[in-house]
């Protein structure tokens, strides 16, 4: 009896250690409520992930399999810290992307391990145990593959376009029958292993075909979609292996995503299920191609580097718009140097951020503050927009449709609806823009067309360089 | 369903209420951040990864038992440092103006 009272006693230290971690990570993500202990939230989120590793440790059979441990710890936190630290914060979306598949991935495979345990060849499964075994799998395997075509995308690999094709939904309609057959196969103990390999194998391919019709501009929706999947299938693997930490932050990391995914949705108007089924800027697009087919409509008026230069040093407010477009020309170190100039002369200068743009919730965000922006200079889309018919000049780097008044004005547009940055309330707006090519969503911007809009063609870093140049010298 | 599962599922339910609550008071600007550490969070699947591939016969075999706690600890150990790296950059602006270097030595 006191060996078992020994083993109890562990076990309770154990648990209760678990316990600290879930608290851990609840006030690490309340912490992040303000950028001012945001980073001391993310030290006590380590702390809590560093107690629940040591109570792991406690449990494992060490003599067996010690190597195990220490290359897969090993080669995972020597990767893991390598990419981490050389990573550009223009290329954040994509390592989140990779870090956020391997999660899943993990899930799936610890789900699959658990299953395998109970030797599904010769005995019955439990049903709890099998349920959430597949069920893990499964999501897991969509996180995993998914966020690998996201990657890919992002890093443009392959073409950040909508791939779509005939019968794409039936497609992917008929592999999630597939998997949930196969759900359910393992539920009654019908051909239990080739059913649950089975699920696993449609979720997976399932999870590559239904990122590949998503679109760039739609990434917000996707990436915060899979980092909720991922959370669903570590909070599973807890149900599987009988594990509170891993239900309880697997749980705050599917609620997070789920938020985020829904906030995303609505910053573009759209469901989410039209995001996932609609493949935008494909089906939809009405202009032509290029600035032949544009012609039809207004003239746009195109500026030079001395006039904007003074427009932004003689103005009283000056509110930058950025987009997709600046990350792209890595331009936020010119934009923040920029606005050093124009501050020296008196110029206030604030930036407008609408929800989705970039690639990935708070993209732009974080580029600003990598380029010494500081954090209240960043307003959000309703701070912001009532100050714009107040403002001298919008300055709109890289950013299209977020900012096009069809949004507001023309219910035909298939963009109507969404919410917008009101650039063409200010009193003159500056767009830097490559070319006349209309942006992802394909559909031409009025903007460009308004009597107070003028556009400065270019690369967006080698434009503003050569503003930072003009602007000293008046 | 068993008592067990309904205490895990009551442990589940509470919980994402509680990330619902602490997750709609993250700033926008924050969002990027709160994606890296939620993604760091999830790498909590690295309990998960140890547990069933550092016993004496693991089921994956040896292979894909490192590939499980590699790819877990990629996990948690990227999304952390990562994290911890977009964090560092987020500036009042009191100490924007002043060079990074020389003053963040002396704290």
């Amino acid at each position: 009896m006191p060996e078992t009272a020994a083993v109890d006693a562990r076990q309770l230290g154990i648990d209760f250690a678990y316990l600290i971690t879930g608290v851990c990570f609840i006030m690490g993500l309340r912490y992040m409520s303000t950028p001012k202990t945001a980073r001391l939230g993310n030290s006590v989120s380590i702390a809590g992930m560093a107690i629940a590793l040591a109570a792991t440790g406690l449990q494992l059979d060490w003599q067996a399999a010690w190597w195990i441990a220490l290359v897969g710890l090993g080669a995972g936190a020597g990767v893991g810290i390598y990419a981490a630290r050389a990573v550009k914060m223009t290329a954040m979306p994509q390592m989140v992307a990779i870090f956020n598949g391997a999660g899943g991935g993990a899930a799936a495979m610890v789900a699959t391990a658990e299953f395998l345990a109970h030797d599904p060849s010769t005995t019955a499964v439990p049903l709890d145990a099998g349920i959430t075994s597949v069920l893990t799998a499964i999501i897991g395997a969509i996180s995993f593959t998914g966020s690998i075509i996201a990657f890919l995308k992002l890093q443009e690999v392959m073409t950040g376009r909508p791939i779509v094709y005939a019968g794409q939904q039936l497609v992917n309609a008929a592999l999630a029958l597939a998997a949930i057959a196969g759900l359910v196969l393992v539920a009654l103990n019908i051909a239990t292993v080739p059913a649950y390999f089975g699920a696993l194998a449609a979720a997976a391919v399932l999870g590559v075909l239904f990122v590949l019709p998503i679109g760039g501009a739609d990434m917000p929706v996707i990436i915060s979609l899979l980092n909720s999947f991922t959370g669903l299938a570590a909070a599973l693997t807890g149900f599987a292996l009988g594990n509170n930490v891993l239900i309880i932050s697997g749980a705050l990391v599917g609620a997070s995503g789920t938020l985020l995914t829904l906030m995303m949705g609505k910053a573009m108007n759209r469901s989410v299920a039209n995001v996932l089924f609609g493949a935008f800027g494909t089906v939809k697009t009405t202009a032509g191609a290029g600035p032949a087919a544009h012609a039809g409509g207004g003239t746009v008026r195109e500026s030079s580097v001395d006039d904007v230069a003074t427009m932004l040093a003689y103005a009283r407010q000056v509110i930058v718009v950025p987009g997709y477009g600046m990350a792209v020309a890595q331009a936020q170190h010119s934009v923040r140097e920029l606005a050093d100039q124009l501050e020296k002369k008196g110029v206030e200068v604030k930036y407008a951020i609408h929800p989705v743009a970039g690639r990935m919730p708070g993209h732009m965000n974080v580029l600003l503050a990598e380029a010494n922006v500081p954090y209240p200079a960043l307003y959000d889309m309703e701070d912001i927009n009532p100050e714009f018919p107040r403002t001298d000049v919008a300055l709109v780097i890289g950013a299209n449709d977020v900012t096009n008044p069809d949004a507001r004005n023309s219910p035909s547009s298939p963009i109507y609806g969404m919410p917008i940055l009101d650039v063409d309330k200010a009193h003159q707006v500056v767009v830097l823009k490559r070319s006349m090519k209309p942006g992802f969503a394909g559909i031409d911007n009025p903007l460009y067309e308004l009597p107070n809009a003028s556009m400065l063609f270019g690369d967006a870093k080698a434009s503003i360089d050569k503003l930072v140049g003009a602007v000293k010298t008046l | 369903m068993n008592a067990h599962l309904l205490n895990e599922l009551t442990v589940f339910v509470l919980a994402v209420f509680v990330g619902l609550e602490v997750i709609s008071k993250v700033p926008a600007t924050l969002h990027t951040p709160l994606m890296s550490a939620t993604n760091a969070i999830h790498g909590i699947v690295l309990v998960g990864a140890l547990l069933v591939a550092v016993v004496s016969e693991p089921k994956l075999g040896p292979a894909l038992s490192v590939l499980v706690v590699f790819l877990a600890s990629l996990n948690v150990f990227g999304g952390y440092v990562v994290t911890q790296r977009m964090l560092a950059m987020f500036k009042p602006r009191a100490t924007a103006p002043a060079p990074a270097s020389t003053n963040g030595a002396k704290r």
